[in-house]
């Protein structure tokens, strides 16, 4: 083979390469623009259906929850009411003591009740046992206690707050 | 096993029990004629693909759509509380404009192409029953917002029926829920625009697909008078189908221009005591039919213009549905030119009429 021959091919070579290279290079480009239009479509979708979970995302911010006329609940009852998008109850226990709680099992999220003449709060769900005081998990399944709101009792209401 | 075997043995159990390979065989031996009015082969395509969207955006709607008294306080949610609620909404409306516009297109294509005449009768006919079908879709979904405009057009449309002798007042009563338009009236056009209409029209444009499948696209007569030799075509799978998909990407871009730059507005409220809003006009693919029955209402006042409309206008229609059966064969060169002039003329009345109906709106 002669050297301009050689050359020749090195030459063709280098074109094909290139010619390769340019092809990955387009299909590359077209792909990332494939996805941006499939993001630019897909992202008001997304938006539009998370719409209710960002309304209670910004629901939850709430820290304090004032219940008027709450003072007149009586000894060994139960008032329910919604500390931002979930509820909470509020309990008069008999000897006085007041206590606010959420009312979301830890299990899987059913609401709990009080039940004064058992001294418990109960889940039906799956039979979860909390101690209606302090929050805490007594029996069955339930793997965290309740948590505990901080309580201000005065002539108007009751001011129920993050702890 | 490597991923290519693997994938074989995949499609190797799917062909034994789904016939995949026929199907692959059909698409393949499947093709599509080259001439110079190929262009107009795109447009059942891009009606299909405007109502694929509508399907998706219109689920989209019902996730945050209440009928009946709500109607409205859940639009206004929908356009001014749910984020991009407003661009899913005017996409819908929109899609449903261009999509009636495709379907016009595609519709006056294949009459001027002749492509109903035999064996492609039963393509022209299940057409017509999907462009009625299309139209109910859309004076349906007009309502739904409960709006101001949508409560008069819809006052108005009801209106119509009611020139029909005898029956007309009982029709117009049950499609209202009585014997004005209410909250019961939004509810039942509802039912109609989610339910009824879909379980009508998806089955029919199943069979409307099927048949272009069974018969291939008719081609024009200049096309047929050729030798088959000299016809050129190319593969459906893939060079048309791409090019189909390149026409669905294009609708998708001006759909999505029109939505968000002219975003839907929705009006005040409805309130049946309020007078009519000035300027209110119906939408645009029914503008001829208003303006037709409003000049032939002009010439022939009272009641028996109102019946010679609907005279004139079911007989015109008539005469359009059965065109296949009087413009049969490819010889008879009188009737085919007839019927040429009549679509000429069909084209002419609608846009003339249309024309007017805008400049004539106070």
């Amino acid at each position: 083979m002669s050297h301009s021959a050689i050359s020749e091919n090195i030459v063709e070579e280098h074109a094909e390469n290139g010619d390769v290279k340019a092809r990955r290079a387009f299909l590359a480009a077209a792909g990332a623009a494939g996805v941006c239009y499939a993001a630019a479509l897909a992202y008001p979708v997304y938006r539009y259906l998370a719409s209710p979970s960002e309304m209670a995302l910004s629901a939850s911010a709430v820290t304090e929850v004032t219940l008027k006329d709450a003072q007149k609940l009586p000894t060994g009852s139960v008032l329910m009411f919604k500390f931002g998008p979930s509820p909470a109850m509020l309990i008069h226990h008999e000897n006085g003591q007041w206590v606010a709680l959420t009312a979301v099992c830890t299990h899987l999220g059913c609401t709990v009740q009080y039940e004064p003449q058992m001294d418990r709060i109960h889940c039906a769900c799956h039979g979860g046992v909390y101690n209606p005081y302090t929050g805490a998990n007594v029996s069955g399944p339930p793997p965290k206690p309740l948590k505990l709101f901080k309580v201000a009792v005065n002539d108007a209401g009751v001011e129920v707050s993050r702890a | 096993m490597t991923t290519k075997t693997m994938a074989t043995n995949v499609y190797g159990w799917m062909n034994e029990r789904l016939g995949l390979s026929e199907l692959a065989a059909f698409a393949r031996k499947k093709t599509v004629p080259v001439h110079a009015q190929s262009f107009w082969y795109y447009w059942g395509g891009i009606t299909l693909f405007l109502f694929m969207l509508q399907c998706f955006t219109g689920v989209l709607l019902l996730v945050y759509y209440r009928p009946g008294v709500e109607a409205y306080e859940s639009v206004r949610q929908i356009t001014f509380v749910m984020h991009f609620g407003w661009l899913i909404r005017s996409a819908h409306a929109w899609a449903a404009n261009l999509m009636l516009f495709a379907i016009l297109v595609h519709m006056f294509s294949v009459f001027f192409m002749k492509a109903y005449r035999k064996p492609r009768e039963f393509g022209w006919l299940s057409g017509m029953v999907l462009l009625a079908l299309a139209a109910c879709f859309g004076f349906s979904g007009y309502l739904l917002p409960m709006d101001e405009l949508s409560y008069f057009a819809t006052k108005v449309g009801l209106q119509i029926p009611v020139a029909i002798p005898w029956i007309g007042p009982v029709i117009a009563n049950i499609l209202r829920g009585g014997p004005d338009v209410t909250e019961f009236t939004v509810q039942r056009f509802f039912a109609l625009h989610v339910v009824v209409l879909p379980a009508l029209f998806i089955p029919l444009l199943a069979f409307h697909l099927w048949l272009v499948q069974r018969h291939g696209n008719a081609m024009p007569e200049s096309e047929e008078a050729k030798p088959a030799a000299e016809r050129k075509s190319m593969p459906f799978m893939p060079n048309f189908l791409r090019k189909d998909i390149a026409m669905w990407i294009i609708s998708l871009n001006v759909l999505a221009l029109l939505a968000s730059v002219f975003p839907w507005a929705l009006g005040k409220s409805y309130d049946s005591l309020a007078p009519a809003p000035m300027g209110i006009h119906p939408e645009w693919y029914f503008m001829s039919p208003f303006e037709m029955l409003k000049m032939l209402g002009s010439v022939l006042p009272g009641e028996a213009g109102e019946i010679a409309g609907m005279l004139l206008f079911t007989l015109g229609i008539v005469l359009w549905i059965l065109i296949p059966f009087y413009d049969t064969s490819k010889e008879s060169g009188r009737r085919g030119r007839a019927a040429h002039y009549f679509g000429l003329l069909a084209v002419f009345a609608l846009l003339a009429t249309t024309v007017i109906g805008y400049w004539t709106i106070r």
